[in-house]
């Protein structure tokens, strides 16, 4: 884009600017109201009206309570667990299905590759793959969050494109040296499609840490094995409807009781804090593949 | 014992069998092979083997029974969905739902990518960039929590609301605006995130173009209209098919975390339907049955979508 410096130029400049600062702040807001949130005194907190520039008062109570909440660490080693288990599986089977895809010389590629495309356009659906996993034997099990979803097609796909775009003289020459092909994909391959591995690394992982639903339907009996999101679930969304704070405002809040009654807010703030600092704490680390990743996934096949 | 057989059935040299290139292509390649048992177990397993599972829509399923000693009742449950109105309800639902996330959400991070790549002053750029991207990886669970937060009736849009003179109350559960908070925060999630895409094929525009341009005189308007937009409208088309062919699937987890039964008359929408009816309480053949249906929608809008563009722009997915 080239503008000469016209008065209506430097207005549409400065428009432009303030429209985007004022969408950046709406992005921002929510998270800075939660953490300010999460410092606040409660009995502050409810009589507050409009945005939250800052903590009102400040206290830790909510974060203790977080802490005690023996939930919350079994819900994070759970969590712990299925990212990093299911992000090796996943990305053990995603690579090895990448591999085979991009063997120009196999002859059941494109048989495979239209098998596998299918599933991403059509599926059984919800109860029939619940009627599955119970068959299975899986249901209340720490595989039926893990296994059901081991490779995630669009994922290999991407895979597939970066790992046929390596040079093939690359994996000739270390043929003749006699290499298998496990040696050729983790040796070869893969350090030279180091990025398009990354970002489906990310992909992987957060979508696992973020993920709840498939634990709300595949673990009903077992709360010890429920990861960290769907505790946040219940913390957040189930118990509260929203209004019920409301009916304090008019009594004082001079004594204990009404903070301990009113923390319940706080608390929320809090528990939302604790788990999303470490997604947040990944990000810089990630955001240089962002631009790779969302254009390795708009190539069509 | 057949080896005349065997015989004729090797056809001439250089028109080799289909059998007989995949026996050399077998032993040439045993290790990829070998590779793709455990892959293609994958893909049966719990990709296709729910697909025949979908016999159960047409069965009245009892797990005791199983798959195959259950009565056959033919369409019952596909008449069952669509006469009862609380069932119903759910298509016009996920259409009008879908219709709005489609002319809202959809055109939110192609319009923040113009303006972005409209600015100069790259470091404000840069931070607006990230804080934008952000959102997209809170959960989708936190995300509804804040929401739930903010719509509360003490919440922080009752503030807002409150200075237009309105009473305070629980937005999320005020049927008429319960579609507006679902777009509104999918915008919110997915605007800077969605950007990218646009801004980095923006961003491999051709500098001749804008020098050309401003030669023969054009204006920053005419170069967004010639030159800028022209050059994302492949890209936009193809999203816009692979969004309409996901119409119907999207939605469920949101909905099920911000919906009640306050507003169910316009947020059910047929996957939390089939969620509801078909696994809460269990009514696996009526769940399957919907689940059915929605899917052989989404198929046809995938293929009806990709036709259409094909036939209007030349661009298509396949």
């Amino acid at each position: 884009m080239i503008e000469r410096r016209t008065i209506s130029n430097v207005l549409f400049d400065w428009a432009n600017a303030l429209v985007l600062g004022v969408l950046g702040l709406v992005c921002l807001y929510p998270m800075l109201h939660v953490l300010f949130g999460s410092f606040s005194d409660p009995r502050l907190l409810i009589s507050h009206t409009g945005l939250l520039l800052r903590p009102l008062g400040f206290i830790t109570k909510g974060y203790e309570i977080v802490f005690n909440n023996p939930n919350i660490w079994s819900g994070y080693a759970n969590t712990l667990f299925y990212v990093v288990v299911g992000t090796v599986l996943r990305m053990s089977m995603t690579m090895l299905g990448a591999y085979v895809l991009a063997q120009k010389d196999f002859m059941l590629r494109k048989v495979l590759m239209l098998m596998f495309v299918f599933t991403m356009y059509f599926g059984g659906g919800l109860i029939p793959d619940y009627l599955l996993i119970t068959k299975l034997k899986m249901l209340n099990t720490r595989w039926a969050i893990i296994v059901p979803s081991l490779i995630a097609t669009w994922n290999m796909i991407i895979l597939r494109t970066a790992f046929s775009q390596v040079p093939a003289s690359l994996e000739e020459s270390a043929r003749l040296d006699g290499a298998g092909d496990m040696t050729i994909l983790f040796r070869i391959i893969a350090p030279t499609t180091k990025a398009s591995i990354a970002v489906i690394i990310m992909y992987y992982a957060v979508g696992e840490w973020n993920s709840w639903f498939s634990a709300a339907i595949y673990l009903p009996a077992r709360r010890d094995l429920y990861p960290l999101q769907l505790f946040l679930r219940e913390i957040l969304i189930a118990n509260s409807m929203g209004g019920n704070t409301t009916a304090n405002t008019s009594a004082g809040f001079t004594d204990a009781d009404s903070v301990a009654a009113l923390i319940e807010d706080v608390v929320r703030y809090c528990t939302i804090v604790v788990a999303t600092v470490p997604i947040l704490c990944v990000y810089p680390f990630v955001q240089k593949y962002f631009v790779k990743g969302v254009m390795m996934g708009s190539i069509k096949e | 014992m057949t080896k005349p057989q065997a015989v004729s059935a090797v056809p001439q040299v250089g028109e080799k069998s289909f059998f007989t290139r995949l026996k050399a292509n077998y032993r040439r390649h045993k290790s990829l092979y070998i590779i793709c048992v455990p892959i293609l177990l994958y893909y049966i397993i719990f990709k296709y083997l729910p697909m025949f599972g979908v016999v159960i829509a047409f069965q009245d399923f009892r797990p005791g029974l199983g798959f195959t000693g259950s009565p056959f009742v033919g369409l019952k449950y596909f008449v069952e969905f669509l006469t009862n109105p609380t069932a119903s309800r759910t298509i016009r639902n996920t259409i009008v739902l879908n219709l709005y996330n489609l002319a809202f959400g959809f055109p939110a991070p192609i319009i923040l990518a113009l303006l972005l790549n409209e600015m100069r002053g790259s470091r404000y750029k840069k931070a607006i960039q990230t804080v934008s991207y952000l959102p997209h990886f809170i959960s989708l669970v936190v995300v509804c929590g804040i929401l739930k937060d903010f719509s509360a009736s003490y919440g922080i849009f009752n503030d807002f609301t409150a200075l237009f003179g309105r009473e305070p109350e629980a937005l999320l559960g005020n049927v008429d605006l319960y579609r507006g908070l679902y777009v509104g925060s999918g915008i919110w999630k997915n605007i800077g995130w969605g950007s990218i895409l646009y801004l980095a094929t923006l961003s491999g525009t051709d500098p001749n173009l804008y020098e050309a341009a401003v030669i023969d005189g054009a204006g920053r308007w005419k170069q967004l209209v010639h030159i800028t937009i022209p050059t994302i409208v492949p890209i936009t088309i193809l999203q816009l098919i692979m969004r309409v062919g996901s119409m119907m699937s999207e939605g469920a987890e949101k909905t099920i975390l911000l919906y009640s039964p306050l507003v169910y008359e316009k947020a059910d929408i047929i996957s939390s339907f089939v969620y509801r009816r078909g696994l809460q309480e269990a009514n696996f053949s009526f769940g399957a049955a919907v689940g059915l249906f929605n899917s052989i929608i989404n198929l046809c809008l995938l293929v009806g979508a990709n036709w259409a563009s094909k036939k209007a722009t030349g661009e298509s997915m396949w």
